[in-house]
């Protein structure tokens, strides 16, 4: 005797989201898993290539360095910022008129475009005319970053920095105004010193902020391309050449789209799993 | 041992939050800090702390000058209205906390942890992490960590507001027992005139930066020396409206005639503020010294075996507290009556003068 309306209107509602959806993700995606497993000469002729791409791509030394470099640079990346951000959070305002002033200083960085951010470090770094690359030769340290991979590598380390420690800086700031003065009170009754309260009060509050912080930065870091390929291009040789930069190089610069097509799926595997692995540590506390 | 106040302000900027104000707490004694929000009572807390500085005046311990003396050096412990332990300690650790700072040997730790937990009913909680307890058992957790060192002061601010009823119940009894054979001065803060009278000891009513009244809870109730602290300390509100004395007459809202009572008997004829207690009105005829008044129902509360009557009359609010249920339809019509033999007069200048 059920008497509940049959209402399928709903689906209509839903509809639009899920042609974004498929547009802008599925389809891509599955063109790209179609790639992955097959052999093209072009003019649309697709032969069955099995797994033959993936095993190419798992053993070339090529993607091995790459991934590396790639592993390196956001290890470098995520040892700096986080402890940075962490501390320009813990040193800025919590009110009066310079919390606005610091706010919007510490987000400029955040509203470049990439490759603005890519084009700006270029022209500082540029041994000839750059301002950085004047005052690091002016000190006496050989600098040249078209040349040396040691000043490369600094170059971009030093750009990801100055782009993104705004970000933790940002996250970690929003998680410190929302502790409750009252813990800070109690700590001081307890006649607890500014380390303690920050082991013990302001870290443990901090954890989730933290993890999300390490999640964004680690993701992003590892799929930089737009500033490294305006910077270096990859170079010296392939000092820079991260995993983003070679596989355009396979993808547009060979056409190779088989191998490119499996290399973007192995890449977009490990970064899955790596993030999924730092949640889990990360969280792991949690329930114990 | 007492601590005394002297002359205390506390300016923040252009605002002031406690006018000049002093204040003699005596040594083993229960206070109370009563008000509404922003009254005052938890910067005067924490003046007290040493959290804060007074802008001027001073504060002496056991007689001597601890104005300028850091929180640290106060020998206080304080219980916030939030649930305020240490995130990743386990209950065992956030009771020794205090303790460890202050560098006390191991096994008298355990003894202490041990009874406070006792105390507090925390025993098959030890081990257990904050976010793994009910908000009863945190607050118990603060509390016990309040109790665990020989502080001399001993400041809770609202400790229960953020409990539901049935455990703020629970805590609210179990309290004054908690701190009863303490060598410790007590300075409870609330909102609630209600818990003031619960926990008896001394009680300060609390007005925008002021204290109104400083003394035993129960004179400062029945005998309070103005207008302002009457209202503070009256939950339902208290009743208020102009009268005119004349002979053994009064005359309220405009035009209306009530005995004078025993009160107000003895007052010069002129004109008063009166105020009467809610559970000095009622819809039943069953006082002495009766006035009665026609007043439109706004709305009315029954909480079980009780009825709050809001009523409207002569453009201010009345309010009814009475026994039994009186389920009076909204925008009715009630006569209510009132106990006149019960009721406060107040001068010109608010004072209570009878």
């Amino acid at each position: 005797m059920s008497s509940k309306t049959q209402n399928n209107k709903a689906w209509w509602l839903v509809a639009p989201v899920f042609i974004m959806v498929a547009f802008n993700a599925l389809v891509p995606l599955m063109t790209v898993v179609n790639y992955s497993v097959q052999e093209t000469f072009g003019d649309n002729v697709f032969t069955w290539a099995g797994v033959h791409w993936f095993q190419d791509v798992l053993h070339s030394e090529r993607f091995h360095s790459a991934l590396l470099r790639q592993l390196l640079f956001s290890g470098i990346v995520l040892a700096i910022e986080i402890p940075l951000g962490l501390g320009v959070a813990l040193t800025m305002p919590r009110k009066g008129p310079w919390v606005s002033v610091c706010l919007v200083l510490m987000s400029l960085p955040l509203l470049i475009p990439w490759n603005v951010v890519g084009s700006m470090w270029n022209i500082m770094a540029l041994p000839d005319i750059g301002l950085l690359a004047k005052v690091i030769n002016g000190l006496g340290i050989d600098y040249n970053y078209t040349r040396q991979p040691v000043a490369a590598w600094f170059t971009i380390v030093l750009m990801d920095v100055w782009h993104w420690t705004s970000l933790v800086a940002l996250l970690c700031y929003a998680g410190l105004v929302s502790i409750p003065d009252a813990y800070y009170q109690a700590a001081k009754v307890d006649g607890a010193k500014t380390w303690a309260v920050f082991r013990f009060i302001q870290l443990p509050k901090l954890k989730h902020v933290l993890t999300i912080a390490v999640l964004l930065r680690f993701m992003d870091s590892f799929m930089i391309y737009t500033e490294v390929s305006v910077l270096t291009g990859g170079g010296p040789g392939s000092a820079t050449t991260f995993l983003s930069i070679d596989l355009v190089k396979i993808a547009l610069g060979q056409f190779d789209l088989g191998p490119a097509a499996a290399m973007s799926l192995i890449y977009f595997m490990i970064i899955l799993f790596l993030s999924w692995l730092f949640y889990t540590l990360m969280m792991k506390n949690e329930d114990a | 041992m007492s601590l005394e106040l002297q002359n205390i302000v506390k300016r923040v900027g252009a605002d002031t939050h406690i006018y000049e104000t002093s204040l003699k707490l005596e040594p083993r004694s229960f206070n109370v800090l009563l008000g509404t929000t922003l009254a005052g009572k938890t910067t005067l807390m924490q003046l007290i702390a040493g959290i804060q500085k007074p802008t001027s005046g001073k504060i002496f311990f056991k007689g001597r000058d601890v104005t300028g003396a850091a929180v640290q050096k106060r020998n206080v412990s304080m219980v916030y209205q939030q649930f305020i332990n240490y995130p990743n300690f386990n209950v065992y650790d956030n009771i020794a906390s205090p303790l460890r700072v202050a560098g006390m040997e191991a096994v008298e730790i355990e003894r202490r942890v041990g009874k406070a937990a006792e105390l507090l009913r925390l025993g098959p909680m030890l081990k257990r992490k904050p976010s793994e307890l009910s908000g009863g058992q945190q607050q118990r957790t603060a509390i016990a960590r309040a109790l665990v060192k020989d502080s001399d002061i001993i400041l809770l601010d609202e400790p229960l507001a953020n409990l539901d009823y049935k455990l703020r119940e629970e805590l609210r009894d179990e309290l004054p027992k908690l701190f009863a054979d303490r060598d410790a001065i007590v300075v409870y803060a609330t909102t609630e005139p209600n818990e003031a009278l619960l926990f008896g000891g001394n009680t300060a009513t609390m007005h925008e930066g002021h204290i109104t009244q400083f003394g035993p809870t129960s004179s400062t109730y029945r005998k309070p020396h103005d207008l302002l602290t009457a209202q503070v300390f009256s939950e339902p509100p208290m009743n208020t409206a102009k009268v005119e004395k004349r002979g053994n007459q009064l005359t309220i809202f405009g035009n209306q005639k009530w005995p004078i009572g025993q009160a107000g008997s003895k007052l010069p004829d002129g004109n008063y503020m009166i105020g009467v207690r809610p559970y000095n009105v009622s819809p039943n005829k069953d006082g002495k010294a009766l006035g009665s008044f026609d007043a439109e129902v706004l709305v009315t509360e029954i909480s079980g075996s009780e009825s709050v009557i809001h009523t409207r009359i002569d453009n201010s609010t009345w309010i009814s507290q009475s026994h039994g249920i009186h389920a009076l339809p909204l925008g009715s019509q009630a006569k209510l009556y009132v106990d006149i033999d019960q009721a406060m007069f107040f001068d010109a200048n608010n004072r209570l003068v009878s």
